[in-house]
């Protein structure tokens, strides 16, 4: 991974905000789909494939690519975006997200679209998947890196502990799990629905490495990659604390938005929010 | 008679004939899977030695997973492992996988299509002793309406063999069920096996009949043949080892000869062999079609043999449900 400088980090934000625009206008033509979700995870998507990820987005089936395991499947407007944007596909593909013969299906397929690691939506299944895909590098000896993203809401899944349990009896050290720490979940916050802290005590107590960050910082989030990267003895945890609906206001922090599209009032009001906030990142860049 | 062509066990009806479970079968084929292909590897949940990994454990431990007992990883992991060119075998019981993971099977190895063979042992009421819990007897059902998949059911150890060798080198996800205590030994080792193609183990001239039957019930199907016959009523009988695909070209043939026939399985009757007998029949060439199984009921703790007369699947059973499809075919 090259060196974060002040020039790339702004680029790593404006590009996180045309992610952030990308998710409002793909959900609105959907007129269905995950908000929330999705908008807290920009920044670390943009982080993963513009500056993290070992990845060549003409040539998605390259053997030694690093591999992104999303299993929180329904954020996958975040990681359409990411995709689009960093050249996988075109943008105006964005639109065909959810509706009939696209390779856009509303979770992740991984045969529909290239790039894509793995078919995901069911909770608690993604974790396991990464383990499987690491260990066959191990067995391989190639060099590539697993990175999984999980969702907290997923945690309340015996599937997650399972997985949890196998990666550290093995050490699997060429696996690094980022956390949506977001707090929110369909019903209502985690902690009323069903409580998952102390969740970094529970990481160490099954073997791994745990590392809590603001996961809307991307300069935090690159650092805490380094420090996984660095990490050999066991997998690491990044517990990425998000803003559910980052970056458009009456999104934020409002578990409603999880699994709603914006209509067309709400979208121009959040698209307005985002240029501006995208003047400001450009502003403060120069 | 027993089809010539087929190099049969010839001391199939004896009273001493010679018995192994199918599992065993599957354990040999793992450990020569092994040792041809390096991208073979074995996962299991705390049943290594009931399901039979121990020998392709022991031989290559790096390729070897112990899951504990977390059927939904093991499955998961599987299906990372297969959609990065290896070939995962997952190995448990069937009513726990693919009964208790069946939606991580559907999500990350069949829609995923991940090249992963789950490997469902324990399967039926042959399981005996143990009770209904773990005698799976519905696993053909909820795998075989899974888009895409194959499902495999060797009717003994031999071809267990030959099925798990099958299964290892033919891509994508594939069902194969086995059962836990020994069974007689109906093929020899020169009976033809092909993956694709339902074979006639019994043949007669002017068959009123066929039987269609899948696993270790095969060898009852054979005996209820034999005795048929002798009181004068001819029959066929077609071993399933392939029930999805099903070999619709062979149903066709042998029913065209019969115009009924009848289905027989240690597994539930709807959505079994039997089901899917019948949804192939009545799309093409609908006839009488009487089923032998499991009819809507749990099963219980006993002897294999004893439940298998309490529950109606017996030589008796089979020859009864023989009768009543031909007497059906003539009202």
């Amino acid at each position: 991974m090259e060196l974060l400088t002040e020039e790339k980090l702004v680029v790593l934000e404006e590009n996180a905000d045309k992610i952030r625009s990308l998710i409002i206008e793909m959900l609105l033509e959907a007129g269905s789909g995950h908000s929330a979700g999705p908008l807290g995870m920009a920044d670390i998507f943009s982080a993963f494939y513009f500056h993290i990820l070992n990845h060549d987005p003409k040539n998605p089936d390259w053997a030694d690519r690093d591999r992104l395991i999303l299993s929180n499947g329904h954020i996958c407007p975040v990681r359409y975006g990411a995709m689009a944007l960093s050249g996988y596909f075109p943008i105006e593909e964005l639109q065909t997200l959810r509706k009939i013969n696209s390779r856009l299906q509303g979770h992740p397929h991984r045969t529909a679209l290239p790039g894509v690691e793995n078919t995901s939506g069911p909770l608690g299944e993604g974790l396991s998947q990464a383990i499987g895909v690491s260990l066959a590098a191990k067995l391989d000896g190639r060099k590539y890196h697993v990175y999984a993203v999980t969702s907290d809401g997923e945690h309340e899944e015996g599937n997650t502990w399972e997985a949890i349990m196998f990666a550290g009896k093995l050490k699997i050290n060429n696996l690094t799990v980022v956390i949506d720490r977001n707090n929110i979940q369909i019903d209502g916050n985690t902690e009323d629905i069903m409580p998952l802290e102390p969740l970094s005590k529970k990481y160490e107590a099954f073997n791994w490495h745990v590392i809590e960050i603001d996961g809307n910082n991307i300069r935090m989030f690159i650092d805490s990659i380094n420090e996984a990267l660095a990490i050999t003895e066991k997998p690491t945890v990044i517990i990425a604390n998000t803003i559910p609906g980052k970056g458009v206001s009456f999104m934020e922090k409002d578990f409603h938005w999880h699994g709603t599209a914006p209509d067309k009032e709400q979208a121009k009001k959040a698209l307005e929010e985002l240029r501006t906030l995208r003047g400001k990142i450009e502003h403060e860049g120069q | 008679m027993l089809n010539p062509d087929l190099k049969l066990n010839p001391k199939i009806f004896d009273q001493d004939v010679e018995k192994k479970a199918t599992r065993d079968g599957y354990g040999e084929a793992l450990a020569e899977l092994g040792e041809k292909n390096k991208d073979v590897v074995v996962l299991t949940a705390d049943l290594s030695e009931s399901t039979r990994c121990e020998k392709f454990a022991a031989k290559f431990p790096e390729r070897f997973f112990e899951c504990g007992v977390a059927e939904q990883n093991m499955a998961a992991i599987a299906a990372g492992l297969g959609v990065s060119g290896k070939i995962p075998f997952i190995s448990s019981y069937a009513t726990f996988s693919p009964g208790k993971n069946w939606e991580t099977i559907r999500t990350t190895i069949i829609y995923n299509n991940s090249n992963v063979k789950i490997a469902g042992h324990h399967a039926g009421i042959m399981t005996g002793p143990d009770g209904a819990t773990h005698q799976a007897t519905e696993d053909i059902a909820v795998t075989r309406c899974w888009p895409g998949i194959k499902v495999l059911v060797p009717c003994d150890s031999i071809e267990a063999k030959k099925v798990t060798l099958a299964a290892g080198e033919t891509d994508g996800p594939i069902y194969l069920r086995f059962t836990r205590d020994k069974s007689p030994i109906i093929t020899t080792e020169d009976t033809p096996f092909n993956i694709d193609k339902m074979q006639t183990f019994w043949l007669s001239d002017n068959p009123q009949s066929v039987i269609f039957t899948t696993g270790y019930m095969l060898y009852y199907s054979l005996f209820a043949a034999k005795e048929l016959e002798e009181t004068g009523i001819n029959v066929l009988v077609a071993n399933a080892s392939t029930i999805k695909p099903l070999d619709g070209q062979t149903i066709l043939d042998l029913v065209n000869q019969t115009g009924n026939a009848v289905t027989v399985e240690d597994h539930q009757t709807t959505g079994g062999l039997g089901g899917a007998i019948a949804e192939f029949l009545a799309e093409n060439r609908p006839v009488p079609l009487e089923f032998v199984g499991l009819k809507d009921t749990f099963a219980e703790s006993g002897k294999p043999e004893e439940l298998i007369e309490k529950y109606g699947m017996g030589i008796e059973a089979i020859k009864d449900a023989v009768k009543k499809a031909i007497k059906r075919k003539s009202l």
